[in-house]
């Protein structure tokens, strides 16, 4: 057996002992260790028990290959949850395990602690489930065929959620919400669907949101711990050896491992441990982005903007403004675009008008045309969306199966 | 630890299996896919050209989980390097993560509807051939089969699990082994497994002789023979799939008939008339010398651009139904790539299958007219219709 689990025990001891000491202040942990095919499942579900569906399968499918190719290797999944759930891999080594160990623990304090996270709900794992459970029930009741259907429409809008709900969510801001609330013709099932589905968007939002700064938050504390923790020299050499991998740089991507980690590293070093605190309290990816990126960063970590020019990709850009302002416009929203809900009765026939907050990036044409028919199936009526394409305002409206557009 | 708010297990995952059955629910959603594609699966030259790789790569619909998303390709990015960049210096731009099932594929660039994926050879062609069937079965020397039962029995390279034939694979390993120069007993591969199938009991034991048919006169093209080739690509690999044995003859047709190989076959190009009764005659000759039809099933195509020596014409049908008394199936396609008929609105054609469609009504005569390779796939379903298709010609 690759992890002893007493001697993982012990290891993990040391560990929590030191990150209280530190002043990390963490939900209860259950660690569990499991294969590597139960990791993946749960790394493409994003939860251990979730509604089936073709597209989780897809992501298993994926990711499964890809660890066989090593191109990536899951180490652990945490869940925000309380108590707090961990899975990690029992093929990894002592070392590898208290690392991710340590990792989690400090996952586990940013879920109690960051602002974002203070409205999730901490059983979700029983939601989810129990909504798993009445997938399954549909299915048997209707037949696979339409509740794949419905799925495939639902989730189609499920992210399109209002993030900050406050005490009275904006419908025309939150398009689950909005159809929930206004189409016509949905059966119970149907709208339990939907609510569910919106429910788990809402639940995995402030993960998104906080991605850099959670994962740079535990990749700081797995340092510091395990440093702590008077490594023997070879184990000090591979643990050096697994950072310098979880930190490495994504060509063409931003490892948020490494970016995080840098940002809270140089906030420690210029206002000090008491204020990393507070940053993993208040903030989220854009404000930290805001707030603590500097020239100085820009140019260690070699950031630049690259863009297309005569048919090539490259360098644009490497003055630190031009780097951050692009860098947050990526995260304003998650990356998503906003799409309001107009009218809910446009022409009075009973349509669905949908404006695209267009803000200089253009909807992906492909997506948009199979939304819509997602949208339509929900809304069982025309559906329109209005959106700039080409520089020109154009309205695109489903019938059905048929896509039309046009030029205002 | 008793003090320390966390606890480690390990649970029993034996039993989880939801990762798996959603990747069978992907599967089957890509099957759907290529199924809705077969017509252009089919006529696709990377995978006639296959012959032997075990797996080919298919672009495939709808796979993608739709939403509402920003198009980024054309967009300025931020990115990160390893050492310092300066501007103007060129940066590769993959593609977007890969989506494809098998990690394979990327490369929808351009906001495409399409995707690629790699599938094994056997499962594209038992979607293929379950679309289509064997015509006209009539048992062959039944008492014989009977005795030969356990040599012919159906015994498949593919098949459920639980119908392992444990004899056939372990002989199959040991065969292979010997003949690597391995001890007999060095594992079992894939490519040795054998399974029993018991419901398909009408399918024959025994051969296929299929006799392959061309006009290789000088107005048959590449691209008509590219199409011929196709058709024969696929006949072969479904009759393969049915029969343990299937021998092939190849019948190059001027004014006169000569057998060939498979490539010159397929690549030779001659000029001079057209008397396509020849072909048959040899075709008849090469049956009632070798192949007597009680004891064999025989399958006889001929492919033409459907011009023929009218004085010739009379003794082709005569020879075309004697074909038919000794045939499981005889087919004619008709390939006409410049439909040079089509632009001459008062030229009534007299092409071969208006000919042999006036002439011939016989159950086991079938006639499939091609303009290019989108109709390779009608045309093969109407050589190999599947029961209760309804389908008689694809012209």
């Amino acid at each position: 057996m690759a992890c002893d689990l007493d001697r993982l025990g012990e290891a993990v001891e040391a560990v929590v002992r030191r990150a209280r000491a530190a002043g990390l202040d963490f939900f209860p942990l259950r660690f569990e260790l499991c294969p590597p095919d139960v990791l993946y499942t749960f790394g493409a579900y994003g939860m251990p028990t979730r509604f089936s569906h073709w597209s989780f399968g897809k992501a298993y499918h994926l990711l499964k290959s890809q660890a066989k190719l090593g191109l990536t290797k899951i180490y652990e999944l945490v869940i925000n949850s309380d108590p707090c759930h961990a899975f990690l891999l029992e093929s990894n080594s002592l070392l590898e395990n208290t690392l991710v160990a340590a990792h989690v623990l400090a996952h586990a304090d940013f879920f109690k602690h960051n602002w974002r996270f203070q409205s999730t709900n901490r059983r979700m794992l029983h939601s989810m489930s129990a909504f798993a459970e009445r997938v399954r029930r549909y299915e048997e009741r209707l037949g696979r065929g339409p509740v794949e259907r419905f799925l495939d429409a639902a989730l189609a809008v499920a992210e399109q959620i209002d993030p900050f709900p406050g005490p009275r969510p904006a419908p025309q801001r939150d398009l689950p919400l909005f159809l929930l609330e206004r189409a016509p013709e949905l059966a119970d099932w149907e709208r339990d669907i939907l609510a569910s589905l919106r429910e788990e968007a809402l639940y995995f939002r402030p993960q998104m949101e906080t991605k850099i700064l959670n994962e740079g938050w535990a990749t700081f504390w797995h340092v510091r711990l395990l440093r702590e923790l008077d490594l023997p020299p070879a184990q000090a050499v591979e643990f050096a050896r697994m950072h310098a991998a979880v930190i490495a740089p994504h060509p063409h991507q931003l490892n948020p491992y490494r970016l995080g980690y840098h940002l809270l590293e140089s906030i420690e070093a210029r206002y000090g441990r008491e204020r990393l605190f507070e940053v993993r309290t208040l903030e989220t990816d854009v404000s930290l982005v805001r707030n603590y990126l500097t020239p100085e960063l820009c140019q260690a970590l070699n950031l630049h903007v690259y863009a297309q020019q005569n048919g090539q990709w490259q360098v644009a850009a490497t003055d630190w403004t031009a780097v951050r302002d692009l860098l947050l416009r990526q995260l304003e929203n998650c990356g998503l675009p906003y799409i309001y809900a107009e009218d809910d009765n446009y022409q009075g026939r009973g349509e669905l008008y949908l404006r695209h907050g267009y803000d200089g990036v253009e909807l992906d044409v492909t997506h948009l045309t199979h939304a819509l028919r997602h949208v339509h199936h929900i809304w069982r009526r025309p559906v329109h969306l209005e959106t700039v394409q080409g520089g020109r305002n154009t309205v695109y409206t489903c019938h059905g199966e048929e896509v039309t557009s046009r030029v205002l | 630890m008793a003090d320390l708010p966390f606890v480690i297990s390990r649970e029993d995952w034996s039993l989880h299996r939801q990762g798996q059955m959603d990747q069978e629910r992907h599967q089957a959603r890509i099957r759907e896919a290529i199924r809705a594609n077969l017509a252009d699966i089919v006529s696709d030259e990377a995978i006639i050209a296959s012959d032997g790789r075990k797996v080919v790569r298919l672009p495939i619909r709808v796979l993608r989980e739709y939403r509402f998303r920003l198009d980024w390709q054309k967009q300025p990015r931020v990115g990160e390097a390893d050492g310092p960049v300066r501007p103007g210096e060129p940066v590769g731009r993959p593609g977007r993560a890969a989506e494809a099932a098998g990690g394979s594929g990327a490369g929808d660039e351009a906001g495409e509807d399409w995707f690629e994926t790699d599938v094994p050879l056997e499962e594209l062609e038992e979607l293929l051939f379950a679309e289509l069937s064997l015509p006209h079965l009539e048992p062959k020397q039944e008492p014989h089969l009977t005795v030969l039962h356990h040599e012919w029995r159906d015994v498949r390279r593919q098949g459920l699990y639980a119908n392992i034939d444990k004899k056939r694979t372990l002989l199959e390993a040991m065969k292979r082994n010997r003949l690597a120069g391995r001890p007999p007993l060095a594992g079992i591969r894939r490519e040795d497994l054998r399974f029993r199938t018991w419901d398909e009991a009408e399918i024959p034991g025994a051969s296929a002789v299929l006799i392959i048919m061309m006009d290789t006169s000088g107005s048959m093209g590449t691209g008509e023979k590219y199409i011929a080739r196709s058709l024969c690509h696929w006949m072969v690999r479904f009759l393969r799939t049915r029969y343990e044995r299937v021998k092939l003859h190849f019948v190059a047709h001027t004014t006169e008939a000569k057998e060939m190989d498979e490539e010159s076959f397929f690549t030779r190009g001659e000029s001079g008339g057209t008397r396509c009764s020849s072909a048959y005659e040899y075709a008849l000759q090469l049956i009632d010398r070798r192949y007597p039809p009680d004891r064999h099933n025989l399958y006889a195509f001929h492919f033409s651009d459907g011009d023929n020596l009218i004085s010739d014409n009379p003794r082709a049908v005569a020879l075309l139904r004697k074909l038919l008394e000794r045939c499981a199936l005889v087919g004619y396609g008709q390939i006409e790539t410049q439909p040079q008929y089509l632009s001459m609105p008062y030229y009534q054609p007299n092409t071969l299958l208006t000919l042999f469609r006036e002439e011939i009504d016989h159950p086991r005569f079938v006639t499939a007219l091609i303009r290019d390779r989108s109709e390779i796939y009608a045309a093969l379903r109407a050589f190999f219709p599947r029961p209760g298709a309804g389908e008689r010609g694809a012209g």
